[in-house]
């Protein structure tokens, strides 16, 4: 088997997520599949920040509890992770920080300082100094850690490629990791795979406030603006954001917004203006723990009903929780699809892990995006904004449009945009929109929007994040794992097609309540267990497997 | 109604003798007149907040984003992004931008985005039936302070001008020749104007009388000289009882948010070879 992990351990200002990224690039030269957990404090400098990378040659989606070796730039890392050491485990350390005592585990002592000041380094080269020694230690050719650097270190470079060579010959191999005949595909976070999704289907402007898990989204789309001619906007406030939004959507711009639980509390009432106005807009919610500030840099599933239910009055909604990076991608353009094709707010409801977890994409997996084109007025007649037709949908055009008018109202409004208080005009509308969500369920039907792996009497059901550690661990014990990708329109009749040989409902969820479990029961779909993580992190897949121990005894 | 009456069939829901009737005719008047001239009236986009005054927003027969309370502005902003070919002009009111909305108020003036904001001041909350707002004088009796407001109002044409705003006017509707001439100047400009009508609410707030006995036209201002600007800003401030000057106090000529966005757009075959490059680049 063909399964190794990685952890890099530092403080906050080693460059612990960076040096993660380079063990995972270096694995995925010789054709292993990566997922890494980035485990970070609320702070900028200090504090304990540790990555796991784990690299296999089968897709994988979550992380193990041991790992085959630890990269410690300081005593923290040995102190803390100590438990997780394998038997044949290697601990390479910076000797000047870390002292070791009693370990029967394989250790490297390296002389980072001293390199480091020979060969011209900085302080956060300590880490590619330590990553070279990992290479030698693990038989990595040096010409793969040479050219992952040359790529990928923007600056420094030679006195980086010095300070890993002296990491690199300080070290000998203690295991060979065999280089697989598997491609090496783009590895990035679910917010990277989040980004080009979008672009891929179209998006034209991106507009959002920082804050974690969603920020490296925004900074990603700042920086492709100029190549793809993208309006990137830092406004001053999440009601401005999604305000911003809507008024690009009037104008024929497709746009999407990002933020988390705290922000997107601000997003509401421009959600509901979204519905009732019938303006697309795509909103990428990054859940992290809650309530209110709660623990910033880390995970949680746990706004599901208030995703499904924010904004005062009722409108459809597309809601699709990715699980990885390939469905990130293909997913985030399919909700612009929605959103454009029907008129409604479409959500990418991801979460830390995901958001800021690296993953392999394979963008073709899911099967081929593309930019759909919406119903477009067909310029004959007068123009009304709000047409009723037979699917609920009314056709769109955008201002300048010679001789027409254009009205969006945030008030109940006529077919031309008038505001109206008449009783039936207000119904009709309402009937316009529940058509315009029968429409596009119908829609979904055509797309995988449950996902079933394996084969058993009793399915693990999960949702997000949560997709990898049950796809895996529901193999050992020969269980059935259903993804609920589609939380709305929710895909009732796939997933109880999905359970039909099903005798026990198992519902995987980083929250105290069992969400998913409670939106199944609004389906008639009873749950049997419920296995719940709420202490901000992600299920490993030891957490999983044990509790799945306990649950089937 | 045919596309190109300036009116809409929707029934005007205003009090007689109210002010917004001034600011209506007006702008029916100056969008016909400028629809020949360079703002044909497919290019207008009328965004209004929630209150009285955003009515107009059904009233005007041209293209129209009837936003939510306090919210005209960033929807504004993003629609003349969209398409800097648009005139984008943004009916509030000092409850809708002084208070719920004050935050974008700001910060559009200071992004110098070139639309216009029409302020129906009118110094109390008219659709909800006459409570104070930030330009309600200190002791205002309203339905929210039935003893008296204990606040002192806000000067917002002094808080446009420390913002960062490029034009900055105030004007009244019982001199309509002068007021005409006003918002045409605003919407011309080329940046972010703002333009605060002292709009009478009859029913709540009846200020015709102090003010027909009080306002006069500045002259001969320089309107480039912020300390000019600053001393007739001052020279009233929303409270006491002093002369209400009306006219053009700043104009400046800056740079523009509109115009610090591509206006390129990349086709579907560049798009398919950006995203190629940029998964390459994750390898």
């Amino acid at each position: 088997m063909n399964d190794f992990s990685v952890l890099v351990g530092g403080i906050a200002g080693d460059g612990i997520n960076e040096a993660g990224l380079t063990v995972g690039r270096l694995f995925n030269q010789l054709g292993y599949s990566i997922y890494m957990y980035y485990d970070y404090p609320s702070l900028v400098r200090g504090g304990h920040n540790f990555v796991i990378v784990r690299a296999s040659d089968r897709k994988i989606g979550v992380q193990k509890d041991h790992v085959d070796a630890v990269l410690a730039l300081n005593q923290d890392t040995v102190n803390i992770h100590k438990f997780r050491l394998k038997d044949d485990a290697l601990v390479i350390y910076d000797q000047g920080k870390v002292k070791l005592e009693g370990l029967k585990q394989i250790t490297l002592p390296l002389p980072i300082e001293k390199i480091l000041k020979e060969e011209g380094g900085i302080p956060v080269m300590r880490n590619t100094c330590i990553i070279g020694g990992l290479c030698k230690s693990l038989g990595i050719d040096w010409s793969v850690l040479e050219q992952v650097l040359k790529k990928h270190i923007p600056k420094k470079l030679e006195e980086n490629l010095r300070t890993a060579r002296r990491g690199y010959d300080a070290a000998q191999k203690h295991v060979e990791i065999k280089r697989l005949d598997q491609p090496s595909l783009p590895v990035l976070t679910g917010n990277h795979a989040i980004g080009l999704g979008l672009i891929k289907a179209g998006l034209n402007a991106y507009v959002a406030y920082p804050m974690t898990p969603s920020s490296s989204l925004l900074e990603f789309m700042a920086s492709l603006a100029e190549e793809f001619g993208l309006k990137v906007i830092h406004p001053e406030s999440e009601i401005a954001v999604m305000l911003m939004a809507l008024g690009f959507a009037y104008a024929g711009v497709k746009t999407a917004v990002g933020t988390s639980g705290g922000g997107f509390c601000l997003m509401t009432e421009g959600l509901s203006l979204a519905g009732q106005a019938e303006l697309p807009v795509v909103i990428m919610m990054g859940q992290r723990t809650g309530p209110s500030t709660g623990l910033p840099t880390y995970t949680a599933q746990s706004d599901l009903h208030f995703i499904l239910n924010a904004g005062q009055g009722e409108f459809p909604r597309f809601v699709v929780s990715p699980g990885d990076a390939n469905d990130a991608y293909y997913w985030s353009g399919v909700a612009m699809n929605m959103a454009w094709k029907y008129q409604v707010p479409a959500f990418i409801l991801a979460d830390k892990t995901v958001c800021e977890g690296l993953y392999s994409l394979d963008v073709d997996s899911n099967g081929e995006l593309n930019e759909e084109t919406p119903p477009l007025w067909n310029g004959n007649g007068k123009y009304d904004r709000y047409k009723y037709t037979d699917t609920g949908v009314s056709p769109l055009a955008f201002p300048p449009m010679k001789d027409q008018v254009i009205k969006a109202d945030s008030y109940a409004h006529d077919e031309y945009g008038i505001t109206t208080e008449d009783p039936k005009i207000t119904k009709d509308l309402v009937d316009k929109r529940k058509l315009k969500g029968i429409s596009m369920s119908k829609d979904l039907d055509t797309y995988e929007t449950v996902k079933v792996y394996g084969e058993g009497k009793t399915a693990l059901l999960c949702w997000g994040s949560n997709k990898g550690v049950c796809i895996e661990s529901a193999e050992k014990f020969e269980m059935k794992a259903i993804q609920v990708l589609v939380l709305s329109p929710f895909p009732s009749k796939k997933l109880k097609e999905a359970l039909k040989s099903v005798e026990r409902k198992i519902c995987v969820e980083c929250n105290s309540t069992g969400q998913l479990a409670r939106l199944l029961m609004q389906y008639g779909i009873h749950t049997d267990d419920k296995i719940l993580k709420y202490d901000g992190r992600p299920f490993s897949l030891d957490d999983l497997e044990a509790e799945l121990g306990k649950v089937t005894a | 109604m045919s596309p190109k009456d300036i009116a809409t069939y929707a029934k005007n829901q205003w009090c007689p003798g109210c002010a917004n009737f001034g600011i209506l005719n007006a702008m029916k008047s100056l969008l016909k007149e400028m629809s020949g001239v360079g703002y044909p009236l497919e290019n207008i986009v009328v965004v209004s907040g929630i209150g009285q005054h955003a009515k107009i927003a059904d009233y005007l027969n041209v293209n129209s984003f009837y936003s939510i309370h306090g919210r005209t502005l960033p929807a504004a902003t993003a629609i003349k992004l969209a398409n800097p070919e648009l005139r984008v002009i943004c009916f509030s009111g000092d409850g809708d931008s002084l208070a719920e909305g004050l935050d974008h108020l700001i910060f559009a003036a200071k992004r110098n985005i070139d639309l216009t904001v029409v302020l129906h001041d009118n110094r109390v909350y008219g659709l909800t039936t006459g409570q104070y707002t930030p330009t309600s004088p200190l002791g205002f009796k309203g339905k929210s302070t039935p003893n008296g407001s204990e606040e002192y109002p806000m000067n917002p044409l002094e808080i446009m001008l420390a913002s960062g705003a490029s034009y900055i006017a105030r004007a009244y509707p019982g001199r309509m020749e002068h007021f005409k001439r006003l918002l045409k100047d605003a919407i011309i400009h080329k940046g972010f104007s703002f333009v605060d009508v002292l709009q009478v609410c009859v029913t709540y707030n009846n200020l015709y009388d102090f003010y027909n006995k009080r306002i006069y036209e500045v002259k001969d201002n320089d309107p480039r000289s912020f300390d000019e600007a600053l001393k007739i800003i001052r020279s009233w401030d929303y409270n006491s009882d002093a002369p209400v000057a009306i006219g053009k106090f700043y104009e400046k000529d800056l740079p523009r948010f509109d115009e610090m966005f591509p206006g390129y757009k990349p086709h579907k075959v560049e798009r398919e070879a950006g995203l190629k490059r940029a998964l390459e680049n994750f390898i």
